[in-house]
């Protein structure tokens, strides 16, 4: 069972980069316009290419 | 003299030589018109960024700081079919933004650390069934009391910091269980873990974190969902005002811009955007918005005049002034008077709070004390009592309120309704007596054409057309009823009378009855109905005379008459003139009502009904309503309201119908009975919970259970507030 000793706190640092990737996407705006950009991803004209969003990024 | 439009107000200056402004944007309904928007805009040289939020409505530009005017952006939009106006951030709305993402990362972070100490409580609880070593148990706990600490630290600060108030106000609310549940079970946890034993409350201790604030979290949300529609409208309708820079040069400028001692200039048909003095001109005003009262006041030299008021004949010159011993100065002294009179309402879940926590805390020592006398060791009595105290943590009691009222506040957002404050449902649902204003609440805010069925259908096209080239209010009333679009060409406006022009060889006039030469059918319409406001109108040897006048909400007597089915009582308070007030009350089937009522009069009114045991809604949206919107028990006034009723009442309705009025009447007792519900579903998870507990039974895996369990059965109950209305 020694075993656990590797495997635990593996399963935890995937979770916590999860955690981090989470937090990131926040504080990246993600979270802004979910409904603009639900349809974004399906948009298929040659929109001009944007910045990525930056933080307090909140109109 | 030259006039140019200012938006430098709005313009945000940022690192970099870089400039920023938000706009609310009416008219984006879908995500072709975000499109749209951004493929044009990308064309416009030296904008570096225009992006389209579809979920707020709003579009955040960036240039080169110096480049680019503002304003060439909006005419743009305009030419695209969009209507554009600045928007202002409110701080308001930037702090519930900034306390939504902190309340989403300690979701994140309380979620993240029940998951992943679940992981192993799992492998605990199935250990401790079958061939786990004590050192691979201590192991998990201590892996689970490093991730448990940290993150309850982190997660728990919105309990703990409310917690913490409350306790120095020497009170209770719901957070003080909370807080001490959690600290005592992280803290037994520790002590356990320290004595290699069997069990530790790790993982119920961030559970419960991770539920409470996912309610929180979408209480939140909900708030500021109605709070950016809200900002947005502000936005729609905001004032600009005409301002003098030079006494030759004026600009369009946002009134937020103006200051005290600019003067400004009003011309025809505009809508006042500040308080002052005139200092120039001669005018009338239609005062509706502030007094209730529907006849024009005569404006001169000296006449103090209203933000919100519309100027109706004549250009003025207004001096910006704080006004003194005015109407606003006796409204705003009523309105803080009756802001400090107001008992405060004592909320469901602090009425709760207040009988559950004693109980709690009474029943955790008692059982303590039961066990010691029953001679257990001091250890497991302890553990004992604070497993009584984890399990009775208030988990289903915290979201049985939030829930009910996030659910309840979509199901009124989506009927029009938007709440300024969460406890309004609790107080819309005890009405029993409704007061309304007249003016701009049972009537509409803008003036309607009465008789458009008794004119020949080529008269009133024409009218329509000579209407669009007047700035009078009437006119603009006229032309909008007409659908007109093309101006005649030619017209001729001769100040306060009225506009002429030759269509095909023949005159027509537009204007007051003399103007016309229509003074006979002037006379027959104003027996008929003396108190419209009448346009009369000549083609060649044919009058007409167009009656103009505030009409009923088209759904008001529908609403009144519903609403008294019901079994409330009906009243109108109104300020304007009694022979103005009668005829609606009439219609309406309003045997209670009273004309003329001054400000202070209305607050009496009011007062004078909840001593005698009323409960009392109050809608209005004159600022002669605000006082008594904030003594009422609970408020509403329509988006077309004044700032300062809007900012007095309790939720604002949208749109020309008054149904959202009953709405929230029907809706509101619905969501106190789930409340209700779900406080008794809270209190029958306890009865049978608590026992187990005070039995010493309650390990880790059956706390888990219950709280999930009861939570999950709490917000399923709270949905049904979104459910469509049986009839």
């Amino acid at each position: 069972m020694e075993v656990l000793i590797f495997l635990v706190p593996m399963a935890l640092t995937l979770g916590l980069l999860g955690l981090v990737g989470f937090l990131w996407s926040l504080k990246s705006g993600q979270y802004d316009d979910l409904d603009g950009a639900a349809w974004r991803a399906i948009m298929d004209d040659d929109a001009p290419p944007d910045q990525p969003a930056r933080e307090g990024d909140s109109a | 003299m030259i006039e140019t439009r200012d938006l430098s107000c709005f313009v945000e200056h940022l690192d970099g030589g870089i400039a920023r402004m938000d706009l609310a944007v009416e008219g984006i309904h879908c995500a072709a018109c975000m499109a749209k928007i951004e493929a044009d805009l990308a064309r416009v040289p030296n904008l570096t960024r225009a992006r389209v939020n579809l979920t707020n409505r709003r579009l955040a530009l960036e240039w080169k700081d110096g480049s680019l005017d503002p304003a060439r952006v909006i005419d743009r939009l305009a030419e695209l079919g969009f209507k554009a106006y600045p928007f202002g951030p409110q701080r308001a709305e930037a702090q519930e933004e900034q306390e939504a993402r902190f309340l989403l990362r300690c979701l994140a972070v309380a979620a993240f650390a029940a998951m992943n100490i679940m992981l192993m409580s799992v492998a605990v609880w199935s250990g401790n069934v079958s061939d786990i070593t004590p050192e691979q148990r201590d192991f998990f706990h201590w892996l689970s009391a490093l991730i448990a600490l940290p993150a309850a630290a982190y997660a728990g600060q919105p309990f703990f910091r409310s917690a913490m108030r409350a306790v120095m106000a020497r009170s209770v609310n719901m957070d003080v269980p909370i807080t001490l549940g959690v600290l005592l079970a992280l803290g037994t946890s520790v002590v356990e873990t320290l004595g290699h034993a069997e069990h530790a409350y790790f993982d119920s201790a961030t559970m419960l974190l991770a539920f409470l604030l996912a309610g929180r979290f979408l209480d939140q949300n909900m708030r500021r969902r109605t709070r950016a529609v809200a900002g947005n409208l502000a936005a729609l309708k905001a004032e600009t005002a005409v301002k003098f820079v030079t006494p030759e040069e004026i600009r369009e400028v946002p009134v937020a811009a103006i200051r005290s001692g600019d003067m400004v200039l009003v011309r025809p048909g505009e809508r006042i955007g500040v308080d002052g003095l005139v200092v120039e001109g001669r005018s009338e005003i239609d005062q509706s918005l502030i007094t209730g009262e529907t006849r024009p006041l005569e404006a001169g030299r000296g006449t103090a005049v209203y933000a919100g008021t519309v100027n109706i004949s004549g250009t003025l010159r207004v001096r910006v002034a704080a006004a003194r011993n005015t109407l606003l100065d006796e409204v705003t002294r009523l309105l803080d008077n009756a802001v400090q009179a107001r008992s405060r309402y004592v909320r469901l879940a602090e009425r709760a709070a207040r009988l559950y926590a004693p109980l709690v805390h009474t029943t955790a020592l008692a059982t303590m004390i039961g066990w010691l006398v029953l001679g257990a060791t001091w250890h497991d009595a302890i553990i004992t009592a604070v497993a009584v105290l984890i399990i009775t943590c208030p988990c289903a009691l915290g979201l049985a309120i939030p829930a009910v009222q996030v659910a309840t506040a979509g199901a009124l957002f989506r009927s029009g309704v938007l709440l300024n404050t969460g406890d309004a449902i609790e107080r819309l649902a005890d009405v029993d007596t409704v007061v309304f204003d007249k003016t701009g609440t049972l009537t509409l805010p803008e003036a309607e054409i009465v008789n458009a069925a008794d004119i020949s259908p080529e008269h009133f096209a024409l009218a329509g057309r000579l209407a669009l080239t007047s700035r009078h209010p009437l006119a603009a009333t006229l032309a909008r009823a007409a659908g007109a679009k093309l101006p005649l060409e030619g017209a001729v406006e001769e100040a306060g009378q009225g506009v002429s022009a030759v269509v095909e060889g023949v005159e027509v006039r537009l204007g007051r009855p003399t103007f016309c030469g229509a003074e006979r059918e002037a006379a027959v319409a104003r027996a008929a109905d003396p108190e419209a406001s009448q346009i009369a109108f000549a083609h060649g040897d044919e009058r007409c005379v167009f009656l103009v006048r505030q009409n009923l909400r088209r759904d008001a007597v529908a609403v009144i008459a519903a609403l008294r089915r019901q079994g409330l009582l009906v009243e109108i308070l109104s300020g304007d003139r009694a022979e103005a007030v009668a005829p609606i009350a009439r219609d309406l089937g309003i045997d209670t009502w009273q004309a003329q009522v001054t400000p202070a009069a209305k607050i009496a009114h009011v007062e004078a009904l909840k001593r005698a045991g009323r409960k009392v809604l109050m809608v209005g949206d004159g600022l002669n309503d605000a006082p008594a919107l904030a003594a009422a028990d609970v408020s509403l006034s329509p988006i077309s309201a004044v700032h300062l009723s809007q900012a007095a009442a309790d939720a604002v309705f949208l749109g020309e119908a008054l149904a959202p009025v009953g709405e929230a009447l029907r809706l509101a007792p619905r969501a106190k009975r789930l409340m209700r519900e779900n406080l008794w579903l809270a209190v029958v998870y306890n009865a049978i919970a608590v026992p187990i507990a005070i039995a010493g039974l309650a390990t880790p895996l059956v706390a888990a259970i219950a709280m999930s369990g009861s939570s999950l059965l709490v917000t399923a109950n709270a949905l049904r507030a979104r459910r469509p209305w049986k009839s």
